[in-house]
C-alpha cells in the first residue's frame, strides 16, 4: 500500500525527517509513536502533500504510483485520509456543501458520477448514525464552534463518507475523554475493512487498546529507531522513551 | 471644469425638451440642481470622500442622453424571465428611466405621470431629502446627485398610504439598452405613510455591450411605524458605471433593512444616507460587492460614518466592513467612522482585510476537493455573511446560487442576463 523509501523533509529551511523508511501492506495498521518534536506530525503531513513541508529526498509510493507527484485533493481522492490533530472550522461552509464537493471528487477519481442530490442525502444520513454523530452537528458549518471530542468525531465521520483505503490518525486522542476516544476508536473499526491500512500518530497506549497495531515504530529525532510488535507500545508506556535513545 | 462643460452647456441648449419630456414638479426643481452643480462641479479626488472615484473622468466621455423620450423597443419578457423561484412578485421595468408596466401595480407608478396627476403629493417628498439639499449638503460632494436632479426626467414612484400594506414585493427590473454610449438618469421615490409596509427588490442589467452611465436618486420617506425591505441587486457588465445615491429619512419605530449587491459592473459607486430623525427605529444597512477585473486590478473602497448627535441618547449601532481579497493584486481601501456626541451610547466600528484561509484550503484539499473549488466555497461563505441577512428566503436562495454562479466566472454574459437562466 505505502511505501517510504529514505525520506528527507524540511520545512521553513530546517530538516525534520532524516531519513524515513517504512513499508505498510494492505490492511496493516502501524503505530507511530515518539517525542514531541519526532517529526510525526510533520512526516503525516508529507504523506498528504502539506504545501509548508519541502521534501528534499527520497520517495513515497502509494499503491505503486508516486505520491510525491501528486497534488493533495489528488493525493485523497486516491484513498488517502488524514484524521487531522487540530481540524480546521470553516465558517460558512456547511458540512453538507463541504462533503457533496469532496465526495463527488473521491468518485470521479474512481470513475463512478456523481451522488444525486437523494442519494447523497441518504448516505449522510447512514454514515452519521454509524459514528454516532449528531445531526445537528452535521448541519453546521465545518467545525465550527465544535468542542475538541466533537471534531475528532466529525473527522471519523468524514472517513466514513470517504472511504478511505489508508488512514492517518494523526493524534486522534489527544484532547478527548475516555468516552469520546472509545467512540471515536470503535467508529473507525467499524469502518476498516480487510483492505484498509492505517498509520496511528499517538504519544500514549490507550488509542492503541481499542485500535490494535501489527507493528509500532518509534521515531526520534526526524529517523525510525525502533520497530517491534504490540508489545513495544505497552513498553513505552511503561518505561518512557529515554530507555530507546540510551540504546542508540 | 472640462468634464462638467459638456452638462452644463447641454443643460442649456437642451432645457426645454428636458422639460418638454417631464412633468412641472421635477422641472421646478432643475435650475436650482444645475446652478449647484455648476458653482461645485465634480468632486475631485482631493475630495476625501472621492479618493478612490475620479468621478470628473467617468463622466467625461460623450454619452447619447434620450432627452426626446424616443421609444426604445424592449420587450422585456422576451428576454428577461427574472422571476425569483417561489417568490410571487409584482414586476415592473424600468427601461433607461422609463416605466413599463404590463399591469396596474398597487402603490406603483411613472414617476413623471405621478407628477402629473398627484402633483401635490409629489411635490411634497419629490427632492426634498436633506441630503440633497445644496445649503445642508457639504461641499464637494454629490455632484452627481445634483446634474441627476437636472436631468432627470422619469422613474419610479411608490407610494404606500397609511396602514396600508403591499400585498407582494415589488420587483423592479432596470433594463439598459442602447445601441450606442449612453447616459441614464435614473430616479426613485419611495414614499410610505404611517404604518405602511413595503418590499422592494430592484436588480440593473445591461443588455447592451455598449458603454453606459447611470446616475441614479433614491428618496426614501419613512413615516413612523413604517417598515420597508429594499434590496439592490447589480448585475451589469464591464463598461457600465454607476453612480447610485440612497437618501432616507426616517421617523420614529420604522424598520428598515436595505441590502445592496452589487455581483458584477464595472465602476460602482453607491452612496447611501440615512437620517433618523424620531425615535426607536431600527435600520439594517447590508452590502456586498464583488469586485474583479479581468484586465485591470479590483479595487474596492468603503467609507462608513455614523453619527449620533448629541440628542441621540440610547442609540446602538454597528458598523462592520469586512474584505476578502482573493487575488493577490486586490486592492481594499476601508474607513469605518463614527462621530459621537451623545454621551449613553453602544456603538461599534470596524473593518477587516483578510485573504482566503490557507488552513482551511490545505483541509478540504486533503478530503479531496480540487484548489480551485475550495476557493470557491470559501468565496461563496465569505459573501454568504450578507446574504444570509436577506429576510426573504426564495431571494436569499436565488442569490446564493447567483454568487456561485458569479464565482464560477458563469455570469459575465450579461447579453441575454443570466439572472434568467
Amino acid at each position: 500500500m505505502l511505501e517510504i523509501r529514505n525520506l528527507h523533509a524540511s520545512i521553513a529551511g530546517k530538516e525534520i525527517l532524516r531519513g524515513i523508511d517504512l513499508t505498510i501492506r494492505d490492511g496493516e495498521i502501524h503505530a507511530l509513536m515518539g517525542t514531541n518534536g519526532a517529526g510525526k506530525s510533520t512526516l503525516s503531513n508529507v504523506i498528504v502533500g502539506h504545501p509548508a513541508y519541502e521534501v528534499t529526498e527520497g520517495s513515497i509510493r502509494f499503491n505503486g504510483q508516486d505520491l510525491l507527484q501528486m497534488k493533495t485533493d489528488e493525493r485523497a481522492t486516491a484513498g488517502i485520509f488524514m484524521s487531522f490533530q487540530q481540524p480546521v472550522e470553516i465558517p460558512g461552509v456547511s458540512m453538507q456543501q463541504f462533503m457533496r464537493a469532496a465526495v463527488n471528487a473521491r468518485r470521479k477519481a474512481q470513475g463512478k458520477d456523481e451522488l444525486k442530490a437523494s442519494d447523497f442525502l441518504k448516505m449522510m444520513r447512514e454514515r452519521r448514525k454509524l459514528v454516532e454523530i449528531d445531526s445537528r452537528l452535521v448541519n453546521r458549518s465545518v467545525n465550527e464552534g465544535f468542542s475538541g471530542g466533537e471534531k475528532k468525531r466529525n473527522e471519523i465521520f468524514q472517513m466514513a463518507m470517504l472511504e478511505p483505503t489508508f488512514c492517518i490518525l494523526d493524534e486522534t486522542d489527544s484532547g478527548l475523554d475516555v468516552d469520546a476516544l472509545r467512540i471515536v476508536a470503535e467508529g473507525f473499526n467499524k469502518l476498516r475493512t480487510a483492505e484498509t491500512s492505517a498509520l496511528v500518530i499517538t504519544h500514549y497506549q490507550r488509542l492503541l487498546d481499542y485500535i490494535r497495531p501489527d507493528v509500532v515504530h518509534v521515531l526520534l529525532d526526524g529517523r525510525i529507531v525502533k520497530t517491534g510488535g504490540p508489545e513495544l507500545a505497552q513498553e513505552i508506556e511503561n518505561r518512557g522513551f529515554d530507555w530507546i535513545k540510551s540504546e542508540m | 471644469m472640462k468634464s462638467e462643460k459638456q452638462y452644463i452647456d447641454l443643460y442649456q441648449a437642451q432645457r426645454q425638451l428636458i422639460c418638454d419630456g417631464s412633468a412641472a414638479v421635477m422641472n421646478a426643481v432643475r435650475d436650482r440642481a444645475m446652478q449647484t452643480f455648476a458653482e461645485r462641479g465634480f468632486p475631485t479626488l482631493k475630495d476625501e470622500r472621492y479618493r478612490y472615484t475620479d468621478i470628473a473622468a467617468a463622466f467625461a466621455p460623450d454619452y447619447g442622453l434620450n432627452l426626446g423620450r424616443v421609444n426604445i423597443p424592449v420587450n422585456p419578457r422576451e428576454v428577461f424571465r427574472c422571476d425569483v423561484p417561489n417568490l410571487s412578485t409584482d414586476l415592473a421595468y424600468v427601461v433607461g428611466d422609463k416605466p413599463l408596466f404590463e399591469k396596474d401595480i398597487p402603490y406603483v407608478a411613472s414617476l413623471r405621470q405621478a407628477c402629473i396627476d398627484r402633483p401635490d403629493l409629489v411635490a411634497k417628498y419629490y427632492n426634498q431629502s436633506a441630503a440633497l439639499s445644496p445649503s445642508l449638503s457639504e461641499r464637494g460632494l454629490r455632484g452627481e446627485a445634483f446634474l441627476n436632479t437636472a436631468f432627470a426626467q422619469d422613474g419610479l414612484f411608490v407610494y404606500v398610504p397609511r396602514g396600508e400594506r403591499m400585498e407582494h414585493p415589488l420587483q423592479v427590473v432596470n433594463i439598459l439598452r442602447s445601441p450606442v454610449n449612453m447616459m441614464v438618469n435614473r430616479r426613485v421615490l419611495i414614499v410610505l405613510e404611517e404604518g405602511a409596509e413595503a418590499t422592494l427588490l430592484m436588480c440593473d442589467h445591461a443588455m447592451d455591450r455598449v458603454d453606459f452611465l447611470t446616475t441614479q436618486v433614491i428618496e426614501v420617506f419613512c413615516a413612523d411605524r413604517s417598515r420597508l425591505d429594499l434590496y439592490e441587486l447589480e448585475e451589469t457588465h464591464t463598461s457600465c458605471h454607476r453612480f447610485s445615491n440612497l437618501c432616507m429619512t426616517l421617523g420614529s419605530d420604522c424598520t428598515v433593512a436595505h441590502n445592496s449587491i452589487t455581483l458584477s459592473g464595472g465602476l460602482t459607486r453607491n452612496t447611501a444616507d440615512v437620517i433618523l430623525r424620531g425615535e426607536r427605529s431600527e435600520v439594517t444597512m447590508n452590502g456586498c460587492v464583488v469586485a474583479a477585473g479581468q484586465q485591470h486590478v479590483a479595487v474596492s473602497a468603503f467609507a462608513g460614518r455614523i453619527l449620533v448627535r448629541q440628542e441621540a441618547q440610547k442609540t446602538t449601532s454597528k458598523e462592520t466592513n469586512n474584505n476578502l481579497c482573493a487575488a493577490d493584486t486586490a486592492r481594499v481601501y476601508t474607513q469605518p467612522m463614527l462621530e459621537i456626541y451623545a454621551d449613553d451610547v453602544q456603538c461599534s466600528h470596524g473593518s477587516t482585510v483578510g485573504v482566503l484561509d490557507q488552513q482551511a484550503l490545505f483541509y478540504m484539499q486533503q478530503r479531496g476537493v480540487s484548489e480551485a473549488e475550495a476557493r470557491l466555497l470559501l468565496k461563496n461563505a465569505f459573501v454568504g455573511q450578507v446574504i444570509d441577512q436577506v429576510r426573504l428566503e426564495p431571494l436569499r436562495d436565488r442569490l446564493r446560487h447567483l454568487v456561485d454562479k458569479r464565482f464560477r466566472g458563469e455570469l459575465n454574459k450579461c447579453t441575454g442576463c443570466a439572472l434568467c437562466k
